[in-house]
């Protein structure tokens, strides 16, 4: 998992290499300080030799001037290393994203995948620097101080020794409690969280029956559990700074007694004794630090695992060895076709699906929430791969494709379409770069779009909101049209694609579409029996099924199901906002 | 692609305004429930400060009172230095107990602070005006409760008891050093100054460039959240290379503004920590040669101890310039927090109030139970007599003029009158008005001009909570909370009894699904219902009016595609709940609007017409046009 991760360091390993070469320099530097601190005791003031003092003092001034430098050389390489990583793990799983297919896109939501590529890259960045800096420079120093500490005198050293392991075991052991407690409490922040927000957008409810009252009592009960469970965790870690203490503490006070028995018995020098109690700080300062490293690198494994998540997931419909780039015409057949959306699925979304599309013919499709009409035409342009049969488009298998050329002559509309932000020609350019005005505007006539974008000030330049906000739903459904119709497709899909539209514009998109590109196949997928009753032909799809395939006459005459939806659609069930416009 | 580049910062923090104002605000809001727990932390923190300066003088004892005469004698005798180490021992424990003492207290102001602002806030929130929800984003106020409130955790916990701590440090510290020695107080002093001075250049340039990154991030995250969010259309249109180009373009600006902001963050930890050893190999080299010389009676141990408080002089300074971040970062929170407790909350001055009744002899009385029959109790302000007026849903707009904001009126002079019982449906395009009358009826938003009468009573002089009681509304988009179907549908009257739930759902047409799913009435629902069709959403909703049943209800039908069959089973739960009530709704469905007693034709803001179908059919104006679908495309 983490392994995952570290290949996208990549360009950045000379400078994941030296950062923490140069924290070990620094360190070096400054374990060097107390040492000679003693010799400038006992060498220096306690023999009267004042040049000596001076010429040791000028090598300690030194290594606190190469610790410096090296300390801020870290500082840079950890920073471009880390945020290089950031930066070629954002790249990459966004560029991993790109490959991935619809029935990859579906499993992850789109608030996940944005936090995966933001909060959680971020963690990583943090992360990653504190190991390459503090988790290498709290081990060195930690390391050297215990050398220097026990070169100078191993006997009163161990008392180190033993502080250092009992102190270890001590905050491995607080932590793991309080990371318990933690674990815990993060879930119930979750609900606190899910209840604001619940509250913040069904305001009008909570107003409209008068429960502010109630909504905050059961606020406060959740405030509540929180807050217990926050003390609870909490006051564990308060052990942590009175521990540290008497461990300092109770060194100091061995090390001074146990010392001046020796400075008088000559086996320690007074200057030995001042260095010793310098590195004791040290050496617990660093395992303090250590504890503090590991709590934040396992904060961040969550957010390790969710990234590798995604680099690992791979992209289920591949472009075939030797792909076909030339879509020859705009007939479909779907022989034997079943589908399901997770393969070990016990009941398929179609089943046995057999159908045959001459190219250029205007096909309805109809059917109530959940029959799979939006399933089936999905398949045609493989956004999902089929479980069993085959689909032929222009007499060859999908699969033998190449998929951009597939999906540029197989246009599909889809029911829930975007637009991005910029101006109405680049959302139109999408569906061909190199379109010239005139084409995006001869797009937008054949979609009935024109006239409402001739309207805008700004016309064509108009600035489009991100996702399309400041366009109302029909005006974005004609403009989604018109940017598929751009790609000159053989096969046009149209997935609820007018519902939006009133009924006058929609008939008068159709006559276009009649009129304008008839060689085109064209797949048209509605709730309005209005919108497929002058097709060529229309299936009703019915639980995974075709229920029937035939004109509209037909149909009326032989389909229960079709009769049934026209007759309520005629006799007043009709809609009437749909017709008011948008 | 012209998006994201020129997308303007995000996520960049607002300067604070007034700092000080807000720090002391904060202050006091600590202050007010944990006054005798701060003093009591600041008093423990001195003590385990002066525990611990008094163990560093400690070592002077050590060398200059123990260890050198030692060395002059044969037979030192080590009594009198075991007694002085157990002198500080004592001096240590109570200084240990302190830390744990005051650190255990500020965990209990802390998480106390925290939660009851989260309280304040919820309990706050829920009585600001509509208003407030529909002008700011929702995820602006989410991250008061989550970003902001942990900002102020941080500095709660940790700036703050720091900075005291550090403070005394400081002080204690200096004082003795003084006492040690002047000169090198003098030269400590000085390495402090160009400690200062760097961290505080490095730290600016860092500053400036986190708010490039953070600019950089925003629209990082501006562009992902688009594309992750269209990124089926990106596959249709086979758009994806275009959008690795993008990105790779504001990702590689990103890297550069974080690399050197964290190069010169970095850069903080060696210049404080090189700088302090500088300053202590300085002042080993001064003290050195003054205690070799004897200037001015010092000596080996004071240099001893003297240099120890060099280090614990720089510590608490660094360590006061890292918590200077974190509380700028806190005031920034604070001020949001602060900001949103300050908004107004709904005014309510009504005083009409709705209360069970029963009739005797032809006269309304007010009753304890639950009688079915409801009154307006009327308390006269002049002379405090009561009158009953029964609740029958007379409803009557006269001369409303309406704007959201006082200068822009979306609503002109609107008349409308329904009787108990009928049936109003507005219909007309989208910004047309149709939605904004009925936030009128409720009080959610309050008119500039006119008089709204409810049963006679101008809706002003009704208790806001008692008004919507009486109103039973159903919304477009459906909102469920986490719980069990049972608590959803009881939302309407909390009181209901399972059976009265049941017979609602029934009422509905839900209750046939319902039966349906795992748990029944108990199924659990969460993040809005998210288990559940759009469909069994509605019926839900409705089975939650049903529930309350109001006089009045107002209803706003849904335009989101369900298929023809449920949506004919959502229809049917409505006529049924419908039936009887005066009720207003918004119309899209043609059905809707012929079985209506009164049809209003809105446009910009007016109603442009009005009457039964047959009529303004015959009337062959804006209505006639609408229903025969040959409307000019608005």
């Amino acid at each position: 998992m983490i392994q995952t991760l570290l290949r996208e360091v990549k360009e950045y390993k000379g400078a994941s290499i030296a950062t923490p070469l140069f924290m070990i320099l620094e360190v070096l530097m400054e374990m060097m300080i107390p040492f000679l601190m003693a010799s400038i005791i006992d060498d220096g003031v306690n023999a009267g030799d004042i040049n000596h003092i001076y010429k040791v003092g000028g090598v300690m001034v030194a290594a606190a001037a190469i610790g410096l430098l090296a300390g801020m050389a870290g500082g840079r390489y950890g920073a471009k290393a880390s945020a290089g990583l950031a930066k070629n793990l954002r790249e990459t799983m966004f560029n991993h994203i790109q490959t991935f297919s619809f029935a990859n896109i579906d499993k992850y939501s789109t608030a996940g995948l944005v936090t995966r590529l933001t909060t959680d890259v971020t963690n990583v960045q943090n992360a990653y620097q504190m190991t390459l800096r503090m988790f290498t420079r709290a081990p060195a120093s930690l390391l050297c101080a215990m050398v220097m500490a026990f070169r100078i005198n191993a006997k009163l050293s161990s008392v180190y020794l033993i502080a250092v392991v009992i102190l270890g075991l001590l905050l491995a052991l607080i932590m793991s409690h309080a990371t318990k407690y933690f674990q815990q409490a993060f879930p119930k922040y979750d609900d606190m969280n899910a209840s604001v927000q619940e509250n913040v957008s069904a305001i009008r409810v909570v107003k409209a029956y008068v429960r502010e009252e109630q909504e905050t009592a059961k606020f406060k009960k959740a405030s509540e559990n929180i807050y217990r469970i926050f003390m609870k965790a909490e006051c564990n870690l308060v052990y942590n700074a009175p521990l540290m203490q008497f461990t300092v503490y109770s060194c100091i006070l061995l090390i001074s007694w146990i010392g001046a028995k020796m400075i008088v018995a000559s086996t320690l020098t007074t200057g030995e004794l001042m260095s010793l109690l310098a590195y004791c700080m040290n050496i617990l300062m660093s395992l303090m630090m250590l504890s503090m490293v590991f709590v934040m690198i396992s904060m961040s494994m969550a957010s390790i695992r969710r990234i590798s998540e995604v680099l690992n997931e791979s992209s289920d419909i591949e472009n075939p060895a030797n792909p076909v780039f030339e879509v020859p015409d705009g007939s479909i057949e779907f022989r034997n076709v079943d589908f399901a959306y997770r393969r070990d699925s016990e009941s398929p979304v179609l089943k046995d699906i057999n159908l045959k599309i001459h190219s250029g013919e205007v096909i309805g499709i109809i059917g109530g929430t959940g029959s799979a009409k939006t399933s089936l035409v999905n398949l045609i342009s493989r956004l999902y791969d089929v479980t069993g049969g085959e689909i032929l488009v222009g007499g060859r298998n999908v699969k033998e494709y190449d998929m951009e050329a597939l999906r540029n002559q197989v246009s599909v509309v889809l029911q829930n379409n975007v637009l991005f932000s910029g101006s109405i020609f680049d959302n139109l350019r999408w569906g061909n770069q190199r379109a010239t005005k005139e084409e995006c505007k001869r797009a937008c006539r054949q979609a009935c779009a024109d006239e409402f974008i001739q309207r805008f000030p700004e016309g064509y330049e108009t600035h489009i909101e991100q996702g399309g906000s400041n366009v109302s739903g029909g005006q974005r459904q004609r403009l989604c049209i018109a940017r598929a119709l751009l790609k000159e497709p053989k096969i046009l899909i149209l997935d609820d694609s007018t519902s939006a539209v009133d009924t006058a514009t929609d008939a008068r998109i159709r006559q276009a579409f009649r009129e304008e590109i008839p060689d085109t196949t064209k797949l048209i997928i509605a709730q309005r029996i209005e919108s497929v009753k002058d097709a060529d032909r229309i299936i009703v799809m019915e639980d995974g099924r075709v229920d029937a395939f035939g004109t509209h006459d037909e149909l009326l005459r032989e389909n229960a199901i079709y009769r049934e939806v026209y007759e309520s659609q005629t006799n007043g069930g009709g809609d009437f906002d749909e017709k008011a416009g948008d | 692609m012209a998006g994201p580049m020129n997308r303007g910062p995000r996520g960049v923090k607002p300067q604070v305004k007034n700092p000080m104002k807000i720090f002391k605000r904060l202050m006091a809001y600590v202050f007010r429930y944990y006054k005798y727990h701060y003093i009591a932390v600041i008093a423990l923190i001195f003590v385990s400060v002066l525990a611990n300066v008094k163990g560093t003088l400690f070592m002077k004892n050590l060398i200059d009172d123990y260890i050198t005469p030692f060395l002059m004698t044969d037979e030192p005798d080590f009594m009198p230095l075991a007694n002085a180490i157990k002198r500080v021992a004592v001096f240590y424990g109570v200084g240990i107990l302190s830390t744990y003492a005051y650190n255990r207290i500020m965990v209990n102001v802390t998480q106390g602070t925290l939660r009851s602002l989260r309280d304040d806030l919820f309990a706050h929130m829920e009585r600001l005006p509509i208003k407030y929800f529909d002008t700011h984003a929702h995820g602006d106020i989410m991250s008061v409760y989550t970003n902001d409130i942990d900002t102020l955790r941080q500095m709660v916990s940790q700036s703050i008891p720091q900075v005291i701590n550090s403070g005394i440090t400081i002080v204690s510290v200096f004082v003795s050093m003084l006492i040690l020695s002047i000169p090198l107080t003098a030269v400590t002093l000085a390495m402090v100054a160009v400690m200062i001075l760097s961290s505080k250049a490095a730290a600016g340039r860092s500053g400036k460039y986190f708010l490039e990154q953070q600019a950089n991030l925003g629209a990082v995250n501006g562009y992902i959240e688009e594309m992750m969010n269209g990124q089926k259309v990106v596959k249709v249109f086979c758009h994806e290379e275009e959008n690795k180009k993008a990105f790779k373009e504001l990702n590689d600006r990103l890297f550069v503004s974080a690399d050197r902001a964290n190069t010169f963050a970095n850069f903080l930890g060696p210049i404080n920590a090189q700088l302090g050893n500088i300053s202590y190999v300085v002042c080993a080299i001064v003290g050195g040669a003054l205690a070799l010389h004897h200037v001015g009676g010092f000596t080996l141990g004071g240099l001893a101890s003297f240099l120890t408080f060099n280090k614990s002089f720089s510590m608490p300074i660094n360590q006061v310039s890292q918590q200077l971040n974190a509380v700028v970062m806190a005031m920034a929170g604070a001020q949001r927090v602060f900001g949103l407790l300050d908004e107004k909350v709904e005014e309510d001055n009504g005083y009409v109030t709705l209360v069970n009744a029963v009739e005797e002899n032809g006269q309304l009385r007010e009753s304890d139970g639950r009688t079915g029959r409801w009154a307006w109790k009327h308390t006269h302000q002049a002379d405090g007599s009561v009158d009953y007026v029964e609740v029958r849903g007379d409803v009557v707009f006269n001369g409303v003029d309406f704007g959201y904001n006082d200068d822009k009126i979306v609503l002109h002079d609107v008349k409308l009158f329904a009787e108990p019982g009928q049936k109003i449906a507005f219909v007309g395009s989208t910004g047309a008005g149709k939605t904004t009358i009925t936030n009128l009826i409720n009080r959610f938003y309050d008119i500039q001009d006119g008089k709204i009468r409810y049963d006679g009573i101008n809706i002003n002089k009704i208790k806001k909570g008692d008004l919507r009681r009486s109103l039973g509304i159903v919304l477009q988009d459906t909102h469920l909370f986490t719980g069990t179907v049972m608590e959803n549908i009881r939302f309407g009257k909390l009181d209901a009894t399972d059976e009265e739930v049941v017979a609602a759902a029934r009422l509905a047409n839900a209750d046939g699904f319902i039966r349906r799913l795992p748990d029944g009435y108990d199924t659990m629902l969460t993040g809005d219902g998210a288990n559940l069709s759009q469909g069994q959403r509605q019926l839900l909703a409705i089975a939650r009016a049903a529930v309350a049943d109001p006089p009045v209800l107002i209803l706003d039908e849904a335009t989101s595609s369900i298929d023809t069959r449920t949506e004919r089973i959502v229809q049917d739960g409505m006529d049924k709940l419908m039936n009887g009530r005066t009720t207003f709704v918004i119309a899209h469905r043609l059905s809707t609007v012929r079985n209506s007693d009164c049809i209003m034709v809105l446009e910009q803001g007016r109603i442009i017409e009005r009457g039964t179908h047959e009529q303004l059919i015959e009337e062959k104006g804006r209505y006639y046009q609408l229903y025969t679908g040959n409307s000019i495309s608005a």
